[in-house]
């Protein structure tokens, strides 16, 4: 177990290693200078030599890459070039957005995914599954994007049950905050509960195949309790590493999620950023979404130990 | 106590089982014995009232006064597990992976006897102690995969037996492991029957098997019973044709033509050997004990000298886990030895170059277990067999047609199986295709491991006089693995019995099985079912 924890760790350096190299490069290599871009295109160029200097762009490149990174790792992510305030609370305040919305997406998409998928199985070949996985099909094919102004158009404009976008911040209570975020995270969740859905249904449908699920059965266990008891936690597993790779997925949904419902997230921070050459702000942002996706699928890893006892013994 | 009458089953439009009619008295075994698809399973599942989806059943199935075929679901669920248990073929998958054992087992407890989950785990440990599984050294939190096969089907007897069933069917228990441990499932199986009194209905393709152990023997062949009595008078008077044909088949020797091949003779003549290996050895790396210090590698091969002489045919026996696998491997130069030397006609395998391994690999072939799993199933006959002959560069597309027409022809397979798929054959003409895989390089030596153990007895016989045939036409060598110890006699000259790595014995074969010396070569020899044998127990017991 111990050794397993420390060879992910290493893995996790590693990773975010190369990734701080591959962000970096990345903005180095777009076109478009911050300084011109905060000064407008009728600034004088002593103006901007003055501001690429203020601003330490001037220095040679390996010095910049890694003061950044002796930076975040000393927990100073940098200063935004637009906003003037370090990254660290400019990202403080809009996690308090994109982190619910995410967690409520994936636990809306958790929600109707595994139910649906476990009644489709358990009735396969039924009308009932017929339908479920012809609606599957297209949510999958539908585009969270184009799905949210369907949403907004029937739910917001139409019935005006919640705000059609914006958010009023927390402090103006905690549900009027979360209906703001209901639209956004269900559009967000609905093409994944889709993928999610079918992978449990196959998933289970594969279990109830098995030699051990005939044992149950033999056993004299009634074939609810043989799906409940036996064939459930091994179903589990292809539908643990869907639901880790659909957690990254739902972050970086929630880039262009947040651009349709105007909400003041991460995501529609590092969009701003990008378009007005606020680097600093991109990368930095980019960073923490690495290491975010890494802790979660280090938590699936655990998940899986949780799950498999064969995994506990081959990995410790 | 069950009594099926005319039992008819159809799954689909396909009828399975045509008029089944059995019965089985309280302290019998009753064996139903038939080669693949010939409906034993289905029969069994029937009284279970497991059968698959869209199957429709008539006729009457009679226990303990129901009528299972009218019986609703909380019925069977009462009686499943309670008064009919069944244990299945493959100890290996048969078992919940994510579950202990002990959980497992209670579960049934628990679920019949209304018990708590303490009183029910009690009850287990009593259980498992009772198949051999002490919980000093096989606690109840063991999960399926730190057992083996073997332990695995006692977990499997304990579950079964738990309740004390009036019935228990037993689906080919021992198909998948080996004769050491077939004959104490078999064992133990037998001596349940006597303490608890319970009716058995043993399921086998293995005549002898069936004959050792049973009261009387139902024969199936393709859904139907085409004989049925007391053991000793079926399988000694054998009326019935088809009997008769399984009894000759699972005995069958391949007629030979020429005199075995020894290893003294032709080291006398002065015969240079085709392939030597001498001082094998295999270490596998184990699970490190700590951080800083590696654990001790485990030693699948040790100190093992082989060596075959052209046209000659070796066993190599065994127990499972007994190393034979891996120095298969090593003499096809799949491995590398840890140490020691292979020497293939002039080729130092171990130090060969890769000009040389392809030469070498021209004339050693190999013949796996599973016509199954051992063929691609999207590729054509032609491809598939035609896959060695990159080891042979500058033949064309119609050479290569040729080639494996050629090798087609060599197994008796028609020119037309070129353009189809390995699933359009049976497991027979399967295991013909992997066989003509392996001579289309036209080699010296041919490894064969296991490639009779999944197949049907008449297949199996049939495969065995293939291979008699293609050793005396093509003056090929076999090493032959293999735990049945009836078919490594039937082929082959020389015989080398391994244990935990090493070669315990080695001999000419017909000596080896009348004559063993080392305890593995007797166990061996005293584990495996042997039809004349348990019949003449059978006879003698009877006379008394």
């Amino acid at each position: 177990m111990i050794l397993f924890l420390v060879r992910k760790t290493l893995w996790a350096a590693v990773t975010l290693a190369v990734a701080s190299v591959l962000v970096f490069a990345a903005l180095e290599i777009v076109p478009g200078d911050p300084a011109q871009v905060m000064l407008g295109i009728n600034a004088t160029d002593e103006a901007i030599a003055a501001l690429r200097e203020d601003l330490g762009l001037n220095k040679p490149v390996l010095e910049r890459y890694f003061s950044w990174v002796f930076g975040m790792l000393q927990g100073d992510f940098g200063k935004s070039y637009t906003y003037s305030v370090p990254v660290n609370e400019l990202v403080a305040d809009r996690v308090t957005i994109s982190l619910p919305l995410a967690l409520l997406s994936l636990l809306i998409s958790t929600a109707i995914a595994i139910p649906v998928g476990l009644y489709a199985a358990a009735r396969r070949g039924s009308l009932a599954d017929t339908g479920i996985m012809a609606l599957s099909q297209v949510g999958i094919a539908i585009p969270n994007f184009w799905f949210a102004l369907l949403l907004v158009y029937f739910l917001a404009i139409w019935l005006q049950l919640v705000p059609a976008g914006g958010f009023p911040g927390w402090e103006a209570g905690f549900f009027t905050a979360l209906k703001s975020l209901l639209l956004p995270a269900i559009s967000l969740a609905l093409p994944q509960a889709a993928i999610l859905s079918r992978v449990t249904r196959s998933a289970l449908l594969e279990t109830l195949g098995e030699d051990y699920v005939r044992t149950a059965r033999a056993k004299g266990l009634s074939r609810r309790s043989t799906i409940w008891k036996h064939a459930l936690r091994n179903a589990m597993i292809p539908v643990l590493t869907i639901l880790g790779l659909q957690f990254a997925y739902l972050l970086a949904g929630t880039i262009i999620i947040e651009n349709v419902f105007y909400l003041p997230g991460l995501g529609r921070l590092v969009f701003q950023a990008i378009s007005l050459r606020d680097l600093i702000v991109v990368e930095s942002v980019v960073m923490m979404l690495v290491g975010t996706i890494i802790v979660i699928n280090l938590l699936v890893d655990l998940a899986y130990l949780w799950v498999d006892p064969r995994l506990r013994h081959r990995r410790s | 106590m069950l009594a099926i009458n005319k039992l008819n089953l159809t799954i689909g439009d396909t009828p399975i089982l045509k008029d089944i009619s059995l019965t089985i008295e309280p302290g019998k075994i009753l064996g139903i014995v038939g080669e693949s698809g010939s409906g034993k399973s289905m029969t069994a599942l029937s009284a279970m009232q497991l059968l698959p989806e869209g199957s429709s059943t008539s006729g009457s199935i009679q226990f303990n006064g129901h009528e299972l075929l009218d019986a609703d679901d909380a019925l069977m669920q009462d009686l499943r597990g309670d008064d009919i248990a069944m244990i299945f073929q493959e100890p290996m998958t048969a078992l919940n992976p994510v579950h202990t054992i002990g959980d497992q087992i209670a579960e049934g407890i628990m679920l019949h006897e209304g018990a708590d989950k303490g009183a029910a785990l009690a009850r287990t440990e009593g259980l498992l102690e009772r198949v051999g599984l002490p919980v000093s050294r096989f606690p109840l939190s063991r999960y399926p995969h730190e057992l083996s096969g073997g332990q695995r089907q006692r977990v499997m007897i304990a579950m079964a037996c738990a309740q004390r069933p009036d019935l228990l069917i037993a689906d080919e228990p021992t198909t998948a492991l080996d004769v050491t441990l077939q004959a104490q499932i078999l064992d133990l199986l037998r001596d349940l029957v006597e303490e608890q009194n319970m009716g058995l209905i043993l399921i086998s393709h293995d005549l002898a098997v069936v004959a050792e152990m049973t009261d009387e023997i139902i024969v199936m062949r393709n859904g139907e019973i085409v004989d049925q009595g007391k053991t000793e008078d079926i399988l000694h008077h054998t009326h019935h044709p088809y009997t008769a044909q399984l009894a000759e088949a699972s005995t069958h020797i391949p007629v030979r033509s020429q005199p075995p091949v020894l290893s003294h003779n032709a080291q006398e003549a002065g015969l240079a050997p085709l392939i030597k290996a001498q001082k094998l050895v295999r270490d596998y790396p184990t699970k490190r004990e700590s951080l800083f210090k590696p654990g001790t590698p485990f030693r699948a091969v040790d100190h093992v000298d082989v060596t075959v002489y052209p046209g000659q045919t070796m066993g190599l026996v065994g127990e499972s886990g007994c190393g034979k696998s891996t120095l298969a491997r090593m003499l096809l130069a799949l491995d590398t030895p840890t140490s020691g030397s292979i020497q293939f006609n002039d080729i130092e395998l171990t130090t060969a170059t890769d000009e040389q391994l392809t030469t070498a690999r021209k004339n050693i072939q190999v013949v796996f277990q599973d016509p199954y799993s051992s063929f691609n199933p999207r590729h054509k006959v032609e491809r598939l067999v035609a896959e060695p002959l990159y080891l042979e560069t500058g033949l064309s597309e119609a050479e290569k047609r040729d080639r494996v027409v050629a090798a087609l022809e060599e197994v008796h397979l028609p020119a037309s199986a070129l353009d189809k798929y390995p699933h359009q054959f049976s497991g027979g003409q399967r295991q013909r295709l992997a066989i003509a895989r392996a001579l289309i390089t036209r080699p010296a030596l041919i490894i064969a491991d296991e490639p009779v153990s999944a197949l049907d007895v008449s297949i199996r016989a049939q495969v065995l006089d293939l291979l008699t045939e293609l050793r005396q036409r093509l003056g090929l060598a076999y090493i032959f693995i293999s735990h049945d110890l009836s078919v490594v006699r039937a082929l082959c000259d020389e015989v080398l019995v391994m244990e935990a790595g090493r070669i315990v014995e080695h001999g000419v074969a017909s000596d080896i099985f009348d004559n063993p010396k080392s305890d593995a070569a007797k166990m061996l020899v005293q584990a495996t079912p042997n039809l004349e044998r348990a019949l003449n127990n059978r006879r003698a017991a009877q006379k008394q």
